[in-house]
């Protein structure tokens, strides 16, 4: 099998690309699986992770994260900084300039006037564009010669690295979009589904929510790579059947994504076929607490900020609910080594990792119950505490998947160790993360007491990600129910921190402000953070190069990927 | 019988718009959002931006209208101009999905091959087994045989295929590696090799849905038999000392055929539907894995068209099933 | 059908000397009889709270505290079957009723009455394309939180199950009985009911019923399989009871990806359905001979 697989590749090495490349394509075929098929390849009409790793391969952006989170120049030639005159003084100009000698996959010129489309094609209003927050305050775009390309920002930004970095908003080829703006983005299937790249790879066949067969590309900058002649992107399934394509049969080199029960992974890996890696990012798994009234007889009232909640407005109870919880049984039933207790809803980049509230990581079912008795919640008959005929009775919802009923169980047992009663609820996905403002069960109406579900931000700056729970900016009926702030937090020291976050451009500051407004959320149990959560995937023995990345792409140097033999 | 196939036809045109209309009274009610599966980094006045380039901001009749036109008018167009290769149709705007802001009708085509291949196969095949199994279980009704039959039919239907597959890939795949776990639909047949890789990746979930289906239609075609096999002409027949093969396969089985072809027939919609888990658990992605991919991502559009060609099948093979009737048995009448 | 029969009735105690005669169905009749007892009465002999995790004892096997072992978070399985079988056999026995009962009725009188033929085959047809996932999503938006203020909300969601798995599933029950129905009554004793004129519901009961039995007897035991099964599809998606609310079809699903390593954990609830759906098969069989109108007396 493997012999015919080599001269194939060989020879396909050699049609494509002559005697100065040839080792390009020298490892012949790699098959990755994702249990979740990627829909179409640009980034800016699909804003799944499924859909932006899989173009990753063909489309890439001026610069991007590396596997510790750090920025590095990609289809740039560096990266811009106030240190090196890329960034101006007043934190509004970024000026790029573009690698010499780049071609996109059809062989012509990769220019600033690419770059400079390629904002305008997410900026138009009738497109759509997912990605549009990557573009916020961007007043210009411009093309100053060839390579150079110079972005104006209305206001100070201290950290400029929204627009053409990272894997969510990689460059397109005017050429080939140019007839594709706005309204007339999704008629432009071919454009969508092959996008002519600077990536290694380039998409020879496109099945939407299937497979995507994909060679290397020709015209790769690094004629050495990529190793593999040819990708099969093979999407569908779920996790389980995922990884023993990898672990335990190996017809797949790669599997993406791997959330499956500690020890089913473990058994899997056993079978000495392929190699579980994980890397952690800023995935915090937590609880959020409704400070706001969600009873129903409330009626358009329910769950906004005219009426504090019963009891979880006493801090009291929100502690003991947290003290109750005992994170580290929730990593090893849950996620093993692809998970982390936490304490903490910003828990890296290690300069903006807080850690001042690890007291949270002991379980002290004691100290919760002297807590609630000394704010006078009492036992009732039924075991359940009550004060003034209010009894600590909790609705604790979260989207439905295996390793989260197995928390909710848990958190409801040590909550009825300290006599507090939870009714669990489970909805579907697609209703649970949904805006559907007709549906009761979303998580931004949150007509619950308690749920639960995972957050992160991208790149590597918490600033917008922490400015979602400034005051104002919580779900409710005037907002159609839009909002960032879930708990419907409000504090004014917590918003002033914010506003000199924005002016402040010194990252050591900056990261204290992050440190200090995390604190705050905490220590206020507005979000019970649980688990820091990793990445898990799995790659075959044979296959070297992986280096898992959650900052950006997971695959975002398949490039050096290659067969070891 | 052809004045009474008309007037059906004739209704069935009201009916399919009916049901058109309720199919998306019915997903435009129910609590999805397209933008649900988006990362929850991407924020709230984005995803509204994304849900008015979707045109979800219109009107609900102007939004089934438009799907009307589009399915009715501009997707026959676009057919006819692909057939005769004249440019019938313009730049009339297709049914687009919102997943993969292509063509519906294009993804369904591409994906009828491997559904027809493994569900439809696996649908013969399961009428293979179960019409025999049934009559030979009738024939000697409480033998071994028909023991047999009866407990490993309820195990196929009880056991559900979540399980049935997954147990099947851990078995031949896992321990022993005679089937690849996952399918190949790129796959493409040209010589004898290639008709063997076909053959194996279709083993197994060809074998779950068969046993499923043989399961199903063998205790209909059981029970229908000996229902008939009490009958006075049986008897009579037996009396006239005709062999068992002649009283069984000329009188009893036409007579009894009724139940397994209402069952036959209702399934046949079913094959086009895919089968949803059995296509997720081995890969084979055809139309079952797009229905449900389709519905988790509140794509309308697509779930509306795949729905409505369900039931234009349905209503179809419904006829067909009630003019076998006819055939099977003349006392019917229908006119 | 047979206790709704008076006891002192001759038919009903010819239909259940008729029914003990058959092994078959003594047999299934004294394994259903078992398993409610062991669902319904076991909980009280097995006190152990099938909610109540012991963590220490996770993914244990057999002991004496735990006879059928532990799950992953240390949840006994025996009290989870039991539990689980009571949630399991109650919407399969319900949903299987309703659904029976609407296919049966819509089937019967398509059938009989030409009338009306035509638009409740239009309404199967309807019910044949709607899609389960979205109408169910829809169910729940507007009937959840009413039924969980009226009933509570354990009580409400079965109500809900119950309803949504009957209402999705008579069609192809309805079809096959009315196909039955159209051939029966051309027969010659129906006709001769009809010249004698005999009314309609007489016609339907006394000689009609009794004559499609057989596919509906079929559909019943096939409809068990399919609710619990479809009942564990469903508190999956989020839709059916609390996570944390055993049912059998629940307890194979979350045993599948242990399969390899815990095999016994999946062994118990898939034996439990397919006992149960087999022994409700015989039963079916054993009623329907002895309910046959044709074999009776003989």
């Amino acid at each position: 099998m493997k012999q015919p697989c080599l001269t194939i590749a060989m020879a396909g090495a050699l049609l494509v690309s002559g005697a100065a490349t040839a080792e390009r394509g020298r490892d012949g075929h790699l098959g990755v699986i994702y249990w979740q098929a990627p829909s179409i390849l640009n980034p800016y009409l699909s804003g799944g992770t499924k859909d932006i790793e899989a173009a990753s391969m063909v489309l890439e952006p001026l610069a991007r994260f590396d596997e510790a989170g750090n920025l590095v120049p990609w289809l740039a030639a560096s990266t811009p900084t106030v240190a090196n005159g890329g960034v101006s003084a007043d934190l509004k100009t970024v000026t790029w300039t573009l690698r010499e000698g780049l071609l996109w996959s059809d062989g012509s010129p990769v220019t600033a006037a690419d770059v400079v489309f390629t904002a305008e094609y997410c900026l138009d209003p009738a497109g759509g564009c997912s990605q549009l927050a990557k573009f916020d305050d961007v007043t210009a775009v411009e093309a100053t010669d060839d390579l150079t390309v110079e972005v104006t920002f209305g206001i100070p930004k201290p950290y400029p690295y929204g627009p053409f970095v990272g894997a969510t908003s990689p460059i397109l080829q005017k050429a080939q979009f140019a007839d594709c703006v706005g309204a007339k983005a999704p008629e432009c299937t071919e454009a969508n589904f092959k996008p002519v790249g600077t990536g290694p790879f380039r998409v020879t066949e496109f099945r939407p929510n299937d497979v995507i067969s994909l060679e290397a590309n020709p015209r790769y900058r690094d004629p050495a790579k990529p190793a593999f002649a040819t990708v099969t992107f093979k999407g569908g399934g779920d996790a389980a059947a995922a990884a023993r394509a990898v672990l335990e049969t190996g017809e797949f080199d790669y599997a993406w994504n791997l959330q499956l029960a500690p020890d089913v992974l473990e058994d899997m890996q056993a079978a000495g076929k392929g190699a579980v890696v994980s890397s952690f990012g800023t995935l915090v798994e937590r609880l959020v607490v409704n400070l706001t009234d969600p009873s129903p007889d409330l009626g358009d009232a329910r769950s906004t900020r005219a009426h504090p909640h019963p009891f979880l407005s006493d801090p009291a109870v929100r502690k003991a609910l947290s003290m109750a919880i005992d994170r580290n049984l929730l990593v090893e039933i849950g996620y093993g080594r692809a998970g982390r207790p936490t304490c903490n809803v910003v828990p890296a980049p290690a300069i903006y990792a807080s850690d001042a509230n690890e007291d949270c990581l002991a379980r002290d079912i004691d100290g919760a119950k002297r807590l609630l008795d000394e704010a006078g919640w009492r036992p009732g008959p039924d075991g359940i505490r009550q004060k003034d005929g209010i009894r600590l009775s909790i609705l604790y919802q979260t989207s439905a998947n295996a390793v989260r009923q197995d928390f909710q169980a848990l958190v409801k047992q040590w909550w009825s160790e300290i006599g507090v009663e939870t009714e669990l609820r489970n909805i579907d996905a697609s209703v649970f993360f949904g805006g559907d403002p007709g549906s009761p069960d979303t998580y931004q109406k949150f007509f619950a007491d308690i749920q639960m579900y995972a957050n992160n931000f991208e790149g590597a700056d918490p600033e917008p990600y922490l400015g979602g729970w400034r005051c104002g900016n919580e779900p409710r009926p005037a907002s159609q129910w839009q909002g960032e702030n879930v708990p419907r937090y409000c504090d004014e020291d917590y918003d002033r921190l914010l506003g000199r976050m924005a002016k402040t451009g010194d990252l050591g500051e900056r990261a204290a402000l992050a440190r200090a407004m995390n604190d705050m959320l905490v220590r206020d149990h507005a979000l019970i953070p649980l688990v820091h959560r990793g990445r898990v995937s799995a790659h075959a023995r044979s296959l070297g190069g992986v280096l898992l990345n959650t900052w950006d792409s997971e695959i975002w140097n398949i490039a050096d990927w290659r067969r070891i033999r | 019988m052809p004045v009474y196939t008309v007037r059906r036809i004739l209704v069935a045109v009201p009916t399919l718009l009916l049901i058109s209309l309720i199919l998306f009274l019915l997903l435009d009610l129910a609590p999805g959002d397209p933008t649900a599966q988006l990362p929850l980094t991407i924020p709230p006045d984005v995803k509204e931006r994304i849900r008015q380039s979707l045109g979800l901001g219109e009107p609900i009749h102007v939004r089934y209208l438009l799907w009307l036109q589009q399915f009715f008018v501009n997707e026959p167009l676009h057919l006819l101009s692909g057939l005769t290769g004249l440019d019938l149709a313009g730049d009339r705007a297709r049914v687009i999905s919102w997943q993969t802001r292509s063509p519906v009708v294009d993804i369904v085509v591409e994906r009828l091959p491997q559904t027809l291949w493994v569900v439809g196969l696996s649908y013969v095949i399961g009428i293979l087994i179960a019409v025999p199994v049934g009559i030979v279980s009738a024939c000697r009704q409480y033998s071994w045989f028909d023991q047999l039959g009866t407990f490993a039919s309820m195990v196929g239907f009880s056991v559900p295929t979540f399980f049935s597959g997954v147990l099947l890939i851990v078995v031949f795949s896992v321990e022993l590696g005679w089937f690849p776990s996952i399918y190949d639909t790129t796959h493409k047949v040209t010589d004898w090799n290639g008709f063997l890789v076909q053959v194996r990746q279709m083993a197994m979930p060809v074998t779950v849905l068969a046993l499923y289906n043989a399961a199903q239609i063998s205790r209909f075609m059981r029970a229908s038999m000996l229902d008939n096999l009490k009958l006075d002409y049986v008897r009579t027949a037996w009396a006239k000392g005709l062999p068992e093969r002649t009283v069984v396969l000329a009188h009893v089985l036409r007579n009894s055929a009724g139940p397994a072809v209402t069952v036959i027939a209702l399934g046949v919609p079913g094959v086009f539907a895919g089968a949803i888990i059995t296509e997720q658990v081995f890969k084979v992605n055809g139309l079952g894995q797009l229905l449900i991919v389709s519905i988790q991502a509140s794509d309308i559009p697509t779930v509306q068209t795949l729905t409505f060609i369900f039931a234009v099948l349905i209503v179809l093979f419904n006829l067909i099933a009630d003019l076998l009737y006819g055939v099977l048995d003349p006392r019917i009448r229908y006119d | 059908m047979i206790e709704a029969a008076p006891p002192g009735s001759s038919r009903g105690r010819d239909v259940w000397l008729r029914f003990r005669r058959h092994k078959g169905a003594l047999l299934g009749g004294g394994f259903f009889v078992f398993v409610l007892c062991f669902v319904a009465v076991g909980p009280a002999l097995w006190t152990v709270d099938p909610q109540f995790i012991d963590i220490q004892a996770r993914n244990s096997g057999m002991s004496a505290a735990h006879p059928l072992g532990a799950d992953q978070l240390g949840r006994d399985m025996l009290a989870r079957l039991m539990a689980g079988g009571r949630a399991s056999v109650a919407v399969g026995v319900a949903a299987m009723l309703l659904s029976l009962l609407i296919g049966s009725l819509i089937g019967v009188l398509a059938g009989f009455f030409r009338w009306i033929d035509g638009p409740l085959m239009r309404l199967t047809d309807l019910f044949l394309a709607l899609p389960l996932l979205p109408l169910l999503l829809v169910v729940i938006l507007l009937f959840r939180d009413t039924l969980r203020t009226a009933v509570g909300p354990e009580t409400g969601v079965f109500v809900l199950v119950v309803g949504v798995i009957g209402a999705t599933s008579w069609m192809q029950t309805a079809r096959v009985v009315r196909g039955e129905v159209l051939t029966v009554k051309e027969r010659e004793f129906v006709l001769a009911a009809r010249s004698i004129g005999a009314p309609a519901h007489r016609i339907v009961r006394r000689h009609i019923l009794p004559n499609v039995l057989s596919p509906i007897v079929v559909s019943a035991t096939l409809g068990i399989a399919n609710a619990i099964i479809t009942e564990s599809a469903l508190s999956f998606l989020g839709l059916g009871f609390p996570s944390d609310f055993a049912t059998w079809g629940r307890l194979l699903f979350d045993a599948t990806d242990y399969l390899q390593r815990y095999p016994s954990r999946v062994l118990w609830p898939g034996l439990a359905i397919s006992l149960t759906v087999l022994s409700v098969n015989y039963m079916g069989d054993g009623l329907r001979d002895a309910l046959d109108p044709r074999t009776r007396g003989r």
